[in-house]
């Protein structure tokens, strides 16, 4: 979703189109990188990544930025949110963007989990293909984070059935498959999951021993 | 049952949201509530304006603003109904609520007026207040408390900053002071970075705090489920007023998939029984977070 940041000081009009100022929101540095290359591969812009979760206020009013990207799951939404808001008697007027035109885009943006906040005035055509550039490459992330956790709980389901196999091998004598096998019926019949009724058996050996 | 995907913030007033759907008051109402945590305002805002989610825990003052056309989006919001009132606490950094004992400030966590007098004169200077969010409940508390001091008030400052991040920011040295809804106060104390000054409700008495907010064009076109809704939520609330319900509560609240912070914690909002500093001072309030 696209808010309006107060905007710059005005700038002397030239017949050069001048190179936008991005500001990227983010932490982890992995993530940063990516999208600082994809950015810069949808135009020449001055790019600036911030890192710090609790202070980007300060830094985004020092530099005034034109657009500031951040991602949807982070709590500072909220500090640019006010930054947006600020009613000061110093500040400046704020207008807001054309998310009232294109909820098309805006949807866009919430799906794929970046939000984008723009300073007023901004011409369309030269915010969509950032924006365009913002959303790809956030898509991306959203996949791999999806990926990264299905595999993690993989991992760790795998861990838990195979102590539970060791258990039972150890306490009644059988093989891998013949373990395996039982958890399995033992799930079917109480219609859980193998990796469950392993966690309750590693659980109950826990206390037992 | 009809689904119906609700988003929540992390914090003791998203209550009867929780508690319609665990203890089964969504159910009876022939509702499968989906609960969605969002990690801020303005995009559990987003989310329920572009359609993900079809109602949401909101600060009153948002479908006020939205409908003023300031609330960043134009998707008209409709507050069904009051979710809670009070709950937020008013706190200070450890090195002003050092300053404030210095001064013989007894921490009665009762008298706003004394309480904000204090504060001005333990600052001597710039003062650096937090609140979750430009439209809430918070920022007005803070602006009417310190109108009603009947003294000139300069150097104070009003910075956003999310919840769960407000102990951290105190820390941080960012901010002096905040306003922040439960259990977040309770958590600065814990961790030991803050002590609590105020509870809300020592400025307003009964402000209200979280709405039940819905999509208007939703509203319109969904009057039956909209009234099913109303009557889960009212029902939880009428549960959570309930003082022998209020540790279960708290336990519920307590998961990691809703607040994910102790139950010891949360209970502090519910029975109104709050410790203010690291040296273990209780304060009881009467006016806690309410529900019912």
């Amino acid at each position: 979703m696209r808010r309006t940041l107060p905007p710059p000081h005005p700038v002397p009009q030239c017949s050069m189109t001048p190179a936008l100022s991005i500001f990227v929101v983010e932490k982890d540095r992995d993530r940063a990188l990516p999208i600082v290359d994809s950015l810069q591969a949808a135009g020449d812009h001055d790019i600036h990544v911030i890192a710090d979760e609790t202070g980007p206020a300060r830094k985004i009013a020092e530099r005034n930025p034109d657009i500031v990207l951040i991602d949807v799951t982070s709590p500072s939404r909220d500090v640019l949110e006010g930054l947006t808001q600020a009613s000061g008697p110093m500040d400046r007027p704020v207008a807001m963007f054309v998310d009232q035109t294109d909820q098309g885009l805006t949807k866009a943006e919430i799906e794929a989990g970046v939000s984008a906040y723009v300073v007023d005035g901004l011409r369309a055509d030269r915010l969509k293909p950032i924006l365009d550039a913002a959303i790809a490459r956030f898509h991306l992330f959203q996949r791999i984070r999806t990926e990264l956790a299905a595999t993690k709980r993989a991992l760790e389901e795998r861990k838990v059935i195979d102590r539970a196999k060791g258990i039972q091998m150890k306490a009644k004598r059988l093989t891998e498959a013949e373990a395996y096998a039982l958890l399995r019926k033992a799930a079917m019949d109480q219609g859980r999951k193998v990796a469950d009724v392993a966690g309750a058996l590693v659980t109950a050996a826990g206390l037992l021993a | 049952m009809t689904a119906l995907n609700i988003g929540f913030i992390a914090l003791v007033d998203a209550a009867p949201l929780i508690i319609a759907h665990e203890l089964g008051f969504a159910a009876e109402e022939g509702l499968a509530l989906s609960l969605t945590r969002a990690p801020s305002w303005s995009t559990l805002r987003d989310m329920l304006a572009v359609g993900q989610i079809e109602a949401a825990h909101m600060l009153a003052p948002v479908p006020v603003a939205t409908a003023l056309g300031v609330g960043g989006v134009s998707t008209r919001i409709d507050a069904l109904s009051v979710l809670s009132v009070n709950g937020t606490m008013i706190g200070v950094s450890t090195v002003l609520a050092g300053r404030l004992r210095g001064l013989g400030y007894g921490f009665d966590f009762a008298d706003a007026i004394g309480a904000g007098r204090a504060l001005i004169t333990a600052a001597a200077g710039p003062l650096r207040i937090g609140v979750p969010f430009p439209f809430s409940m918070h920022a007005e508390l803070i602006h009417y408390w310190l109108a009603a001091l009947g003294q000139p008030v300069t150097g104070i400052s009003i910075h956003t900053v999310p919840p769960p991040l407000m102990a951290q920011a105190l820390a941080a040295g960012e901010i002096d002071a905040f306003c922040v809804g439960e259990p977040w106060g309770s958590v600065a104390v814990e961790t030991g970075v803050g002590a609590l000054l105020l509870p809300g409700s020592a400025i307003w008495a009964f402000a209200p705090e979280k709405v039940l907010a819905v999509r208007q064009d939703w509203a319109t076109a969904q009057p039956d489920l909209t009234a099913r809704l109303i009557r889960a939520v009212w029902r939880a609330g009428r549960w959570l007023d309930d003082a022998g319900n209020h540790i279960t509560a708290a336990e519920i609240l307590a998961r990691p998939v809703f607040l994910d912070v102790a139950a010891e914690i949360i209970e502090r909002a519910l029975t109104g029984r709050f410790v203010i500093s690291d040296r273990g001072e209780e304060r009881p309030i009467s006016t806690a977070c309410r529900s019912g």
